[in-house]
């Protein structure tokens, strides 16, 4: 204790005598200068003078410079006097961060064991006593990566002036980590242990497993106990997960498919453009973001909500237009149809390739997509989270348009008897024309949702289209809710395949079953049933 | 009852057509061999091989007309049953290169040997005979379409479903085929064959009998399918296409009737298959992708389904519009095929054997006595 | 009910619903051999529902259907139903178009139907007349290599009671025969059918009375899912409750 405050004082003396701004994070350049310049000349004790020196200026640049220090990487040239970063051909000036020109006459700078020690308590001094929050954090966990007993005595002043919660729990599980290695009684072990376990996470097994084997034996039972409760719970966490991924990974089959499942359910078509559809989604998007580039910098992180809208339109347009003009035509030849869209799907993928080239185009995250964010022991990225939240919106929508619109109500009467509904004065032309609007629509949106997960390419429909049907036909026709089971059952089955299997194994595996499945029920999980169906 | 039903399988078309092949089968390989380079009959050799990969691939469109045009299966997965027979032939010859490969083995292949493999996988034994090979590519499709079939008829799955599952079969067997330790030389296939029952496959005279080969058991084919088409149960077979369920109640069983139809078919595409690797030189995972498959369906729709002739002409003429488009127009191919999609399934249901019959009932009508010649129409009722 | 091993058709306590609507409602009916029954009654009584229970589409999911007083008909499928005799004509006519006259019989003469049989299969001189006397009966001789689909709907009606006799069945269930057809040629029908029914069980779906007056012969009425009324025609027609569920005043 009395340490510090001596530090602070001396170091307090030598601001106020430096430079006017007591504590600031960088004092004057010349002065910086000077006390970096005073770590070369003299002798071991001169230079960890000079090291406290220029610890208590308080300057951010300072760690810098001692940790080059530490790594016997500081040289001085000789005719100046001046310290510079690097003995390799690119030394770089402490004070502005910048290349130096190369000098001739450079020198190493030597360290001893003494100064290391000096010069390691003084570099967590600087960080793990900075003021800078995020700097101690980032301390403390490099402190706990190392365990090393060293640390002890430094990490435990720096845990009395922690004022921070959350650094202060990753500073004093650094602490158990360390005591683990000492040879600390036994009860501050066991302590230890205790923190270790309810910190939890993979890391904790880890370390807690490493010292087992040189712990004394009456402990051994406790780190056990420790190290299989933790891995229970990271087990947990890892199904958590795993269901995460399938989720995840289902909400974007949803979202291809639920597009296909609409026209495949109202009209009988098997729209096999549809996965185009996706891909003009995504490069939609792509467009809305390089007119963005161009012109409105700063309005990117909009660039997803413009391109929504838009994306649908666009699509829905297309779709429309492929149903005048083509399908239309071959209604109650669902083969021909198929063949027809399989046609199409190769004009508008040409098409792509033509007009933008063949290779992937870039599109950025927003800000609020990209990162990452911990729950628990899993580790959710932004993009994914707010897809599976999108898909979820989408399904919702879809399920109120069609329980409580009027196109809605039309559509689900051509979808249980086309015949009927035509009698009862619906306009079959028109939902068949507006239905294939909206699921071309919705694969455009699905397309904004995978430019950010996925290469946006000419190819990218097709790498959807076989999946999307492996949804459709898996979770039955008619039925939305069909759809969002069969998705995420392929997506979670998948996910929990995939660890034992590898990725394409599983979703061989996946293929196969589905194909099984539909021995078993040949309408799909959620068929419709009644004399209408058959035919 | 094999004499009548080869008789019967000798309508007038089918023989027109048989002769055509064999003559095909005898003339080219003959100018090819015999003429010499300058003279104007001469065919190149370049051109042998070309057409002989076309006629493997009217093989495969014959197949799949064999069961979309008159049993109604789209099967958007026949390519896979082509790929095996293929994958068969390659397997036979990789085993005839022996040491002669990079890496000198006697008995791995060079991909074996470069991922470490240390002995040969069971399912390699036996392919350095001929005999085993060639039982291979027709057991294996045959098997799968079997097996396959057997689930998917007897359960009624049927129309757009059905064309789904076999895409999703093919799909699952290109991933597969793609994985090194799959054991098939995974993304490179199967590759740098040296020799086929001794002699050198890159010779003329190896290429020409190869395309006597395929010419000629596409006539046995042409006569394999006439002979089903106009048997009883090829007039079941239309009966199940057009009205599966009404089958059923006069006592039949659609299911084995496709079933039939499928496995043989498949046997074909295998056939096809082996003939064409050979030809080509090398056999990869990429056969087993569904576009492929789903080309050779508009090869069939093109030419027109239901017919024997149709998908022989639509094969040939979409691979040369292919050969042409790819060597002069390389970006314009796919706009080309994508169009043919949407023309022929729009104003050519019954493809160009379809035109032709129209222009004859045309002329039919002028001269002689009217009607006779509606051709059916599908029910015009969107799938319920 | 009477000795079950005597008839032709015993159905008994028969019901099914189809997602929460009951089409058939503890249905129970009888058809002896060599009769004739006519079956009346409103859309929706479960008419072509009943058949379809016959004929192995739909399963029951209650009750007893019994062919030739044995054979429980909810344990087998539409083919082998076919094949113990039991013919069927739909209420629309559905017979293969692509085909001709003379194939559309040929597909449905008694013959083996396996695969390989009907490979193999070659037309004898005994089949050649029998389907001739058929296309006779049908008055469809002299359009016998035409394409079905270029038949008249009255036509197709008749190809398909063609059809029905080239089975040789026990038993023919008969949907609606007469729609679409002229006075005369309903009378010429119903004379077929009666004719037909001197040898084998014949039940006819039908909502035309005139022709159900011409088959003369004991009739039931269906409403909602069970018989409301049975006997002679007159009998049925005179009933109240037929009259005002069924026929109207």
């Amino acid at each position: 204790m009395n340490a510090i405050r001596l530090i602070r004082l001396i170091a307090l003396f030598l601001v106020l005598a430096v430079s006017p701004p007591a504590w600031a994070a960088q004092i004057d350049d010349a002065a910086f200068g000077a006390l970096a310049d005073a770590l070369a000349p003299g002798n071991f004790r001169d230079r960890e003078a000079a090291a406290t020196a220029l610890t208590a200026s308080g300057d951010t640049r300072a760690a810098a410079v001692l940790q080059s220090l530490l790594d016997g990487d500081l040289v001085v040239v000789k005719s100046t006097g001046k310290v510079l970063l690097g003995t390799s051909a690119a030394p770089i000036d402490p004070v502005t961060g910048a290349p130096f020109p190369e000098a001739a006459d450079t020198e190493k700078v030597k360290v001893n064991n003494g100064l290391r020690r000096a010069l390691r308590t003084l570099i967590g001094q600087l960080t793990l006593m900075s003021d800078d929050t995020s700097t101690r954090l980032t301390a403390a966990q490099s402190v706990l990566r190392d365990a090393n007993p060293d640390n002890l005595e430094l990490l435990d002043r720096a845990l009395a002036a922690e004022p921070d919660a959350a650094v202060k729990a990753v500073m004093e599980t650094a602490r158990a980590a360390i005591i683990l290695k000492t040879d600390a009684p036994i009860a501050e072990k066991n302590d230890a242990i205790q923190t270790l376990k309810a910190r939890g996470g993979r890391d904790s097994v880890t370390l807690l497993t490493s010292v087992l084997s040189t712990s004394p034996d009456e402990l051994k039972p406790a780190i056990q106990a420790a190290i299989d409760s933790l891995n229970q719970t990271q087990a947990a966490w890892g199904v958590a997960q795993n269901v995460w991924y399938g989720i995840s990974l289902g909400s974007v089959l949803l979202l291809a498919a639920i597009g296909l499942a609409i026209t495949f359910g109202v009209m009988g078509v098997i729209n096999m453009a549809h996965g185009e559809m996706v891909m003009l989604g995504a490069y939609t998007t792509f467009a809305v973001q390089e007119v963005i580039r161009r012109s409105f910098p700063d309005m990117l992180d909009w660039s997803l909500a413009i391109a929504l809208p838009l994306a649908f339109l666009v699509t829905a347009l297309i779709g429309i237009a492929i149903e005048r003009g083509i399908i239309r035509w071959l209604y109650g030849r669902a083969l021909e149809t198929l063949l027809a869209t399989w046609g199409l799907s190769l004009i508008i993928q040409q098409a792509v390739r033509t007009g933008f080239g063949p290779t992937n185009k870039e599109v950025a995250n927003p800000s609020w997509m990209s990162g990452s964010f911990e729950l628990g022991g899993m580790s959710i990225t932004w993009n994914r989270f707010w897809i599976v939240l999108f898909a979820i919106g989408v399904f919702l929508t879809l399920l109120v348009v069609l329980k409580r619109t009027a196109l809605g109500l039309q559509m689900r009467a051509v979808t249980s008897n086309r015949r009927m509904a035509s009698a009862m004065g619906i306009r079959t032309p028109f939902v068949d024309a507006m239905t294939f609007g909206l699921g071309s629509g919705i694969a455009g949106l699905a397309g904004v949702a995978l430019s950010q997960i996925d290469n946006v390419s000419p190819n990218l429909g097709q790498n959807y289209i076989i999946d999307s049907f492996m949804v459709v036909v898996f979770g039955g026709v008619g039925n939305l809710w069909g759809t969002l089971v069969g998705a995420l059952s392929i997506g979670i089955a998948n996910k929990f395949l995939e660890p034992y299997a590898g990725a394409v194994v599983a979703k061989i595996i996946i293929l196969v079953l589905i194909i099984l499945f539909i021995q078993r029920r040949p309408r799909g999980l959620f068929a419709l049933k009644g004399r209408a169906v058959e035919s | 009852m094999i004499t009548q039903m080869l008789f019967r399988a000798l309508d007038k078309k089918a023989i027109w057509l048989v002769v055509v092949l064999v003559a095909v089968a005898v003339l080219v390989p003959a100018s090819n061999l015999l003429l010499p380079e300058g003279h104007p009959l001469h065919v190149p050799t370049y051109l042998v091989s070309l057409f002989g990969k076309y006629l493997t691939y009217a093989m495969l469109a014959l197949a799949l007309d064999l069961v979309w045009g008159y049993v109604g299966i789209l099967s958007l997965g026949h390519g896979a049953f082509f790929a095996l027979g293929g994958y068969a032939m390659g397997m036979y010859l990789m085993r005839q290169i022996g040491p002669r490969g990079v890496y000198a083995n006697p008995i791995l292949p060079d991909f074996m040997v470069f991922l470490n493999y240390k002995e040969l996988p069971w399912y390699w034994y036996g392919f350095d005979m001929f005999w085993f090979a060639m039982a291979m590519v027709v057991i294996v499709p045959g098997l799968l379409a079997f097996v396959f079939g057997w689930f998917a008829f007897r359960s009624r799955v049927t129309g757009v479903y059905l064309s789904i599952i076999t895409q999703a079969l093919t799909f699952a067997l290109l991933l597969a085929f793609f994985r090194n330790d799959f054991g098939f030389g995974g993304n490179n296939g199967l590759t740098d064959f040296k020799d086929i029952l001794g002699f050198n496959i890159q010779a003329q005279s190896t290429r020409a009998t190869l395309f006597a080969l395929s010419a000629g058991f596409l006539a046995l084919f042409v006569l394999i399918c006439s002979a089903i088409v106009n048997s009883k149960l090829g007039k079941v077979m239309v009966a199940v296409r057009d009205a599966e369920s009404r089958t059923r109640f006069l006592g039949w069983r659609p299911e084995n009737v496709k079933l039939f139809a499928f496995t043989v078919s498949a046997v074909m595409a295998g056939i096809a298959g082996a003939l064409y690797v050979p030809q080509v030189g090398i056999i990869n995972p990429g056969e087993f992708a569904p576009e492929n498959s789903i080309e050779a369906v508009i090869w069939v729709a093109v030419g027109g389904r239901g017919t024997i002739i149709g998908p022989i002409i639509g094969a040939i003429l979409v691979n040369m519009g292919k050969s042409f488009f790819t060597g002069a127009l390389p970006d314009y191919w796919l706009f080309a095929l994508g169009g043919l999609f949407v023309v022929v399934t729009l104003f050519l249901p019954k493809g160009i054997v379809g035109l032709f019959q129209k222009a004859r009932a045309r002329r039919g009508i002028e001269t002689a006595k009217p009607s006779t010649v509606t051709p059916a129409k599908p029910a015009a009722e969107p799938a319920e | 009910m009477s000795d079950k091993s005597e008839t032709m058709l015993y159905l008994d306590g028969v019901s099914v619903s189809f997602d929460g609507f009951r089409a058939l409602n503890h249905l129970s009916i009888i058809v002896h051999p060599a009769e004739m029954l006519a079956i009346i009654g409103p859309n929706g009584a479960g008419k072509t529902t009943m058949m379809d229970i016959i004929t192995g589409k739909t399963r029951p999911d209650d009750g007893e259907v019994l062919f030739d007083g044995r054979t429980d008909l909810t344990k087998l499928d539409e083919a082998s139903i076919a094949n113990l005799g039991i013919g069927r004509k739909f209420q629309k006519p559905t017979v293969f178009e692509s085909h001709s006259v003379w194939d559309n019989i040929v597909l449905s003469l008694k013959k083996p139907r396996n695969v390989f049989s009907a490979l193999g299969y070659i037309e004898t001189a005994s089949d050649k007349a029998r389907i001739t006397e058929i296309l006779e009966t049908v008055r469809l001789a002299h359009r016998k290599d035409e394409l079905a689909a270029d038949l008249s709907h009255g036509q197709k009606q008749w190809l398909e009671i063609g059809m029905l006799l080239a089975q040789d069945p026990k038993l023919l269930l008969v949907d609606e025969p007469v729609a679409g057809m002229t006075d005369s040629e309903t009378m010429e029908t119903a004379k077929l059918l009666r004719d037909i029914a001197t040898t084998r069980s014949v039940v006819v779906v039908e909502h035309d009375m005139s022709f159900v007056r011409e088959l003369d012969t004991r009739v039931t009425c269906l409403a909602e899912g069970s018989v409301l009324a049975e006997g002679t025609l007159d009998q049925v027609s005179a009933n109240p409750v037929v009259i005002e569920r069924y026929l109207g005043r």
